[in-house]
């Protein structure tokens, strides 16, 4: 029983819980707002309440659910083990069940399950967000804010979206000489449409290691954002058409660059179809060879070092809560970084920590999705580095925000692209 | 419900942003760490900004008899902070300022919404350490672990929470505000409140501003573990260390059934077949630390240890601290319910306390493991059960009244640093007798008349 589809399924994480209240010393929400309900303990007794019938699933309750980034800091802090992130989920999935979802988010949902609706909206978007994006005018990064506010400010710095999708720039299959592997690489909404930078980068580094990559034309959204908010039912179409894309190609393995799109494919999408045998079946077969692209690199198949070339920059790396707690890969990209001649990596206080983002939550709670931004781009600021690095696309958006409103002269890069850099500074030599 | 007159006066005061009155936020301060307790919903909670605001919100109260549940991070383990009357939680977590770390005096002030491990990153840039050291340093408040007087690890040698404040600014039940005490390590002016309020558990004022003793910080440490096949030897050995005028800053024990869980939960290298282990850190001078250390390690030789272990660095004594620190969630994982209790003894008495506790389970047919601080004699007796199980609960009730009467004819007390709050309201004329239990509600009413802080707390209203 997937926490997606009961309530009862979490009855054993709930026993787990003492009410020690541990998590306060991790939670970024609680240490920003210091009341109950921010923090797990706070939350987990609202659904020990909701399950013995003590109140009932309400709007006002569904609210103080979306109050958690999923960041899992709790779960590592939790002495006996509350895997808290399974608890927040079913509690969200309950109250859409009981409460259908939010609006707003039911049309975004749908619009990511419309694929080829969607693709147009963003191309036409691309052509026309000049509308209500004004450009920031940076050197290596295409960016903007809201001309007006549409209730999260206009303050957000957001990514240009890109002329041209990432998917339509590469043919299905990208061939080599003398391919030793095929690869499928799972892209993601924001690298297709925004952030396509970092495919490029991607599918360099892989053709630079002498791998034949596939992109499936039929791949869509992963469904995270779906699946986080409880709409289970648009995350579980989102995983079917996924899995039929990449089984229709087929590779020996299949590679991400976001930690969302890396989470789902080596464990929501098989909890969203536990009970379809046959979808299950496919889904535990991908799950076996999915590697987020750092993972893929230094354990898969080991990236080349020769033909490295120097890159000066001081880099400090931020770990994506899904990469790092929720795949367990915090170590890899940092071996990556420090192979890079001319790179010299300088931590940051708290690299681990939440920035902020978790995908809607900053858009439903946008002030203290700030607040938490604001604690990372200060710890940031002090490691006095050139570039921030990370492993995934939402959270590079979050930290350029974060970096740019304080006036800070930082690139923010997926490691990937600096691993890509590397490589064509080696040609140019 | 309270009036909505009520509730307009606290908006005016603190804002409609710190006063919360919807249901999903007031079921979240409906209870706190204490395990199988009722839970009470309260009727609002607010949150001060200020010392002004405090007392103007305890004025209102007043006014209109509503009851004053203060709270920090509700970690205490007595329930302590849990509304049992419903009315007002007063949540002090957004007073929360280190107000300033004074290196001439060695003190430090603070608002009561600190965080404790917070003071303690902060003065230990300085070189200073604020000593008191709960197992819940990163999460509990200044102000609720003065009001718990909370104890922890380091008791043995640097006293508890009582020992480190000096000045409090404290909004009395009328909502006046008052000072005492100070910077001064000599006071004798009046009757000193500072001790009255700390370890009051909010009964008799509301403390908004903490004055505390810092120290220096000692320049090393070294760790010990020692192993015993006999209950007996460890309390000889914990005697006979303090005996030989070795001060430790932290004298640890585990009995059987905590080493079996904790090993098989941390990996730690503790032998399953052993009866206790101790575990001990001397700290101070480089010079000191290498001197004691040497001599610990022979006392617990001639004490006949079974093995005795000098952590070599850093990794083995986080391992050996790991394995005691993970006692407490270690247990609890094998039951659902573990009833924490932290009846103290003189510490030569511990060996008979730890036989007397394995006695009750065996006659109660309970599954209780004991660890704790064996250098001052604070023992944390365990009772893993399970509160639906309602059989097994009579049983445990009878235990924990065992456990009590047995630590108050060593020579000891009901409660060594979890304090009393609901959880253990009744027994206290065991200890004080009638005529004391009635010397504690005469002190309550001279402060609090009306019962409006944290009532239901220590004194029963008769």
């Amino acid at each position: 029983m997937s926490v997606y589809n009961s309530l009862d399924s979490i009855t054993e994480e709930l026993h787990k819980c003492m009410k020690c209240g541990n998590c306060m010393a991790v939670c970024p929400i609680y240490k920003e707002t210091r009341q109950e309900v921010g923090v797990a303990r706070g939350k987990i007794s609202l659904v020990e309440y909701l399950l013995s019938g003590e109140i009932e699933m309400t709007e006002r309750l569904a609210d103080r659910f979306s109050l958690c980034t999923t960041c899992m800091a709790c779960n590592t802090n939790c002495p006996c083990g509350v895997r808290f992130d399974k608890i927040i989920l079913a509690a969200r999935a309950e109250a859409v069940r009981k409460k259908g979802l939010h609006p707003v988010k039911k049309i975004a949902f749908t619009a990511l399950k419309m694929q080829r609706m969607f693709d147009f909206g963003m191309k036409t978007g691309s052509l026309f967000q000049g509308v209500a994006l004004k450009h920031v005018p940076h050197k290596s990064d295409r960016i903007a804010r809201m001309r007006f506010d549409i209730g999260i400010g206009t303050d957000k710095v957001f990514p240009m979206l890109a002329s041209k999708t990432l998917r339509s720039e590469f043919p299905e299959v990208v061939k080599v000489k003398n391919p030793k592997m095929r690869v499928a690489f799972f892209t993601g909404c924001m690298i297709n449409y925004f952030y396509t930078d970092i495919g490029k980068s991607v599918v360099e580094v892989l053709k630079e290691n002498d791998i034949e990559v596939v992109i499936p034309k039929g791949q869509g959204c992963c469904g995270i954002p779906a699946s986080v908010n409880g709409d289970v039912a648009s995350a579980s179409a989102l995983a079917k058409r996924n899995l039929r894309a990449f089984e229709k190609l087929g590779a020996d393995a299949l590679v991400v660059a976001c930690s969302s799109g890396g989470t789902a494919w080596k464990h929501v999408f098989g909890e969203l179809l536990e009970n379809d045998p046959e979808f299950k079946a496919l889904a535990d077969k991908w799950a076996g060879k999915s590697y987020d692209i750092s993972e893929f690199l230094i354990h898969k198949v080991p990236f080349k070092k020769q033909g490295l070339g120097r890159v000066d920059r001081k880099v400090t790396y931020h770990d994506p809560c899904h990469l790092n707690r929720g795949q367990g890969i915090n170590k890899e990209p940092r071996e990556i970084l420090k192979s890079i001649p001319g790179v010299t990596l300088i931590e940051m206080k708290e690299p681990g920590r939440c920035c902020g983002m978790a995908g809607s939550f900053s858009l439903v709670h946008p002030d203290l999705s700030v607040q938490i931004s604001d604690r990372k781009t200060a710890d940031i600021e002090l490691t006095h580095t050139d570039t921030v690095a990370t492993g995934c696309p939402a959270c590079r958006l979050q930290l350029k925000s974060g970096v740019e409103n304080a006036g800070i002269e930082e690139e923010v890069l997926h490691t990937i692209q600096i691993l890509a850099e590397s490589y064509r500074a080696g040609k140019k030599n | 419900m309270l009036a909505r007159e009520v509730l307009q006066e606290l908006i005016q005061v603190l804002g409609a942003e710190n006063v919360l009155t919807e249901q999903e936020d007031l079921l979240t301060y409906a209870y706190d760490a204490t395990a199988a307790m009722k839970h009470h919903k309260p009727d609002v909670v607010v949150s001060p900004l200020s010392t002004e605001q405090v007392a103007e919100v305890v004025k209102i109260a007043v006014r209109h008899n509503i009851p004053i549940y203060p709270r920090g991070s509700g970690t205490n383990l007595s329930g302590g902070t849990i509304p049992t009357k419903g009315g007002m939680v007063l949540s002090m977590l957004n007073l929360n300022k280190i107000l300033e770390i004074d290196q001439d005096n060695l003190t430090a002030t603070v608002q009561p919404g600190v965080i404790i491990q917070a003071l303690n990153d902060e003065v230990l840039k300085l070189g200073l350490l604020y000593p008191p050291d709960p197992g819940t340093v990163t999460t509990a408040t200044m102000g609720g672990s003065l009001s718990e007087c909370s104890g922890g690890l380091r008791g043995l040698k640097y006293g508890v929470t009582k020992h480190y404040i000096m000045g409090l600014q404290i909004v009395l039940a009328n909502g006046e505000v008052i000072r005492w005490g100070g910077k001064t390590v000599k006071n004798v002016t009046g009757y000193d409140l500072v001790a009255l309020f700390t370890g009051a558990e909010g009964t008799l004022g509301i403390v908004t501003e903490i004055i505390v003793k810092l120290i220096p910080s000692p320049e090393a440490r070294k760790s010990i573990l020692a192993v015993f096949d006999d209950v007996d030897k460890a309390g000889k050995a914990i005697a006979s260390i303090i005996r030989n005028k070795i001060i430790p800053a932290t004298l640890e024990i585990m009995d059987n059934v905590t080493i079996q869980t904790v090993e098989h939960f941390v990996h730690a290298g503790l032998p399953l077949d052993a009866e206790a282990v101790l575990l001990i850190e001397v700290d101070g001078y480089k010079e000191v630390v290498e001197r004691e250390a040497v001599l610990v390690e022979q006392i617990l030789k001639d004490e006949q240890a079974v093995e005795v272990k000098i952590a070599k660095d850093d990794k083995e004594r986080d391992l050996l601290w790991l394995a005691r620190r993970s006692a407490l969630p270690a247990l609890a994982q094998k039951r659902p319910t573990t009833v924490l209790e932290d009846a103290t003894v003189p510490r030569s008495k511990i060996p008979d306390m730890l036989k007397a506790i394995r006695r009750i389970a065996d006659k109660h047919n309970l599954n209780i493991a004991t660890f704790g601080h064996a250098g001052d004699g604070n023992l944390h007796p365990t009772i893993l059960t399970d509160e639906r199980d309602q059989d097994e609960m009579k049983r445990v009730h009878l235990a924990v009244d065992e456990i009590f009467q047995t630590a108050i004819s060593l020579g000891g007390t009901l409660s060594g640093e979890h304090g009393i709050g609901i959880a253990k309201m009744k027994y206290l004329d065991w200890e004080f007798g009638e005529a004391g239990v009635a010397a504690l509600r005469r002190i309550k009413e001279a402060l609090d008349p009306n019962y409006l802080l944290n009532p239901g707390k220590i004194v029963r209203r008769d």
